[in-house]
């Protein structure tokens, strides 16, 4: 690598982000090239109305789809033409998912759902670290509790559990108080304020509350698939 | 991901939906079931019929007219069809004369199907001309009376020994023994009734008539070579025992003397030991097991669709869930071989309650058999194919075959759905519902 860096690398760099869907015979530009860096322990927010490609934009970050044109380095790694199972590995190594609607697995209890990640990472002692990641939480006393026995701040704080067990650079949150009552929104918040002030991880939430947006110190705004505004909160 | 975790993911989706994966399994077990009872059935028909063949005696040899012929019980492989008039009585004669070391006692044989008219009942049967070594020879035991004697063949009587079911027939009131009879409207005395074999219908002398050869076919049924001598359909031969060196010794003989006497440049007879005889039945019954094995392996198949069919449905029904296992790093091949395992477990499964089904089936039809077999009494302790029971054998080949055969619908089956699930994009998924 170049000498000239002796910083660690930006957690994202995204330079002419760019995707395109075809539906039918119409194509929906949802992307029209997003240049942005974050560096690591950064907690940003990404806002803008429905239709802006916030959502797009999280697919990308996350890895959970390739952009159509423009560059992706995540943690210094190229992420473009990378095949489908490297991409997952990815995911599995540097990223951590919260999502607005849980996206916990029926019928398996708290611990199990935060041990999976750790499955199919190959990870020894993971019945440790899965009962250690959710007393991070707080949810010590509720780990034999499958989804239906939880309330919803509960489930989304396996959610956490399950996203940072495997300690990744990179926590993507999309709207995850969505659900939530306001009491469960705030400990939500609070919790992922935590895991990005104690434990560094880089958090990216995807939101248009502006209560959400104002805990993150930067806020990136998208609108009709363009960078409206990029600013430092204080 | 492990082995031990895949098979802990699939079996915790099988128990979340059991009712589903036991009738999935079900289908499995019929068909398994179903493979390993008809062919046990199978090898239980092939096992009885060789048995009664070595009852009826191993010390023989039958000589046939036509070349490559078997014909013990009426089966044959080829040629040696009634149109083929090369063997005669003056041949089992000749044999007889030339006293071929290992040969103990011998007789010629033809039948015809002939009409039996008693002052009770009239009925159709099939008419043996045999001599008076018969009995001893093929182990015919006699329930009433005697069998006819050297002298009624000598002298070509009109005498008849008849099985016991037709001897029911045409005498429904009483003993047979002494009555007259009819035969194609001549008239015959009834010298013996023969003891039931049990009515099998393979080799059975239940309905069947014997009447001395000679008059056969000088009174009732004549048939004549060109030359002017007795056609027959065959000459069986009782030997000292059945080594394979006396065999081959007497065939040779045979053969030899045949030869001479017919004069024609190739075989037009063969000489088959009952050895020959079994494996031609083996051959035979090995065949209709594999034939009903395929049958029931149709219901495997079917077993199989059924398992794809819901691995399909469940494939579906879990594409959220495939999208967050995807989302959170799982591979393909972590997807893929989830869902195979299921596959697999639910057709390995089946397959293994189908062999404990189909063996208990086939312990069940043996007990049946032997409870019902002989309510006439009389043949003995043996099996009987046809009639009353079901004599079964379970072997080995057809569980490992089942088991194999399910382990494999498993993995053909399960792979479509599986690689379905694995190709999910993770994103679409996700937003599934």
């Amino acid at each position: 690598m170049s000498g000239a860096s002796d910083r660690p690398p930006p957690t994202i760099d995204v330079v002419g982000l760019t995707k395109t869907y075809q539906m039918g015979d119409v194509k929906v530009e949802a992307l029209r090239g997003v240049t942005f860096k974050i560096e690591p322990g950064e907690m940003v927010a990404i806002m803008g109305p429905s239709g802006s490609g916030k959502s797009t934009a999280m697919n990308l970050l996350g890895c959970l789809d390739s952009p159509t044109e423009g560059s992706y380095r995540l943690d210094g790694e190229d992420v473009e033409g990378l095949s489908e199972d490297a991409l997952a590995d990815i995911r599995l190594r540097k990223i951590g998912f919260v999502f607005q609607s849980f996206n916990l697995l029926p019928r398996m209890t708290a611990r199990e759902q935060v041990e999976l990640p750790l499955m199919y990472a190959g990870a020894r002692k993971r019945r440790d670290r899965a009962l250690e990641a959710l007393a991070t939480v707080g949810l010590a006393d509720r780990v034999d509790h499958s989804p239906v026995e939880l309330s919803g701040g509960q489930q989304q704080r396996v959610a956490i559990a399950r996203a940072l067990v495997t300690r990744p650079q990179l926590l993507l949150a999309d709207e995850p108080t969505g659900n939530l009552d306001t009491a469960s929104a705030v400990e939500i918040m609070d919790a992922i304020e935590q895991l990005n002030q104690e434990h560094g991880i880089t958090t990216i939430l995807v939101t248009h509350e502006m209560e959400v947006a104002l805990r993150a110190r930067r806020v990136i705004r998208l609108r009709d698939g363009l960078l409206e505004k990029d600013e430092v909160m204080e | 991901m492990t082995a031990a975790d895949g098979f802990r993911v699939a079996f915790r989706a099988l128990a979340a939906n059991k009712l589903r994966t036991a009738l999935t399994l079900l289908g499995m077990v019929i068909g398994v079931a179903a493979v390993i009872t008809l062919m046990s059935i199978g090898a239980g028909v092939q096992t009885s019929i060789e048995e009664r063949i070595r009852e009826a005696g191993t010390n023989l040899l039958s000589v046939s007219p036509g070349a490559t012929s078997n014909r013990f019980g009426g089966f044959r492989t080829r040629g040696g069809s009634g149109g083929v008039r090369t063997l005669t009585a003056q041949d089992a004669d000749a044999i007889e004369e030339a006293n071929i070391r290992g040969i103990t006692a011998l007789y010629a044989s033809r039948s015809f199907n002939g009409s039996f008219v008693s002052a009770e009942g009239a009925v159709q049967a099939s008419v043996n001309g045999v001599s008076e070594v018969y009995p001893a020879v093929r182990n015919a035991e006699i329930g009433t009376g005697s069998f006819f004697s050297a002298d009624d063949v000598e002298r070509a009587s009109r005498v008849v020994v008849i099985g016991d079911t037709l001897a029911t027939d045409l005498f429904p009131n009483g003993d047979a023994v002494g009555e007259t009879v009819r035969l194609n409207t001549q008239p015959f005395t009834i010298v013996g009734v023969l003891a039931s074999d049990g009515g099998s219908t393979f080799q059975s002398n239940d309905d069947s008539a014997f009447i001395p050869l000679p008059t056969l076919t000088s009174r009732v049924n004549p048939s004549k070579t060109s030359a002017g001598d007795d056609v027959v359909s065959s000459i069986v031969v009782q030997l000292v025992d059945e080594s394979d060196a006396t065999v081959a010794g007497v065939t040779q003989a045979i053969e030899n003397l045949l030869l001479s006497r017919h004069d024609s440049e190739e075989q037009d007879f063969t000489v088959g030991s009952q050895a020959d005889q079994i494996e031609t039945i083996s051959e035979i019954t090995a065949t209709m097991s594999l034939f009903l094995g395929a049958v029931a392996g149709i219901s495997l198949l079917v077993g199989g669709i059924g398992i794809m069919n819901i691995m399909l449905v469940s494939v579906t029904e879990r594409t959220r869930e495939i999208g967050i296992r995807k989302a959170i790093g799982a591979k393909r091949r972590d997807i893929m071989s989830q869902f195979m395992i299921e596959a697999v477990a639910v057709s390995m499964g089946g397959g293994l309650a189908g062999v404990l089904l189909g063996v208990a089936i086939s312990l069940g039809l043996n007990d049946l058999g032997a409870g019902a077999e002989q309510p006439t009494g009389g043949g003995g302790p043996r099996g009987n194919p046809f009639a009353g029971g079901l004599t079964t054998t379970i072997t080995l080949e057809p569980i490992i075959l089942a088991l194999v055969v399910s382990v494999v619908i498993g993995l053909v089956f399960g792979i479509y759905p599986a690689s379905r699930a694995s190709r999910l994009a993770p994103i679409e998924a996700l937003r599934y519902e």
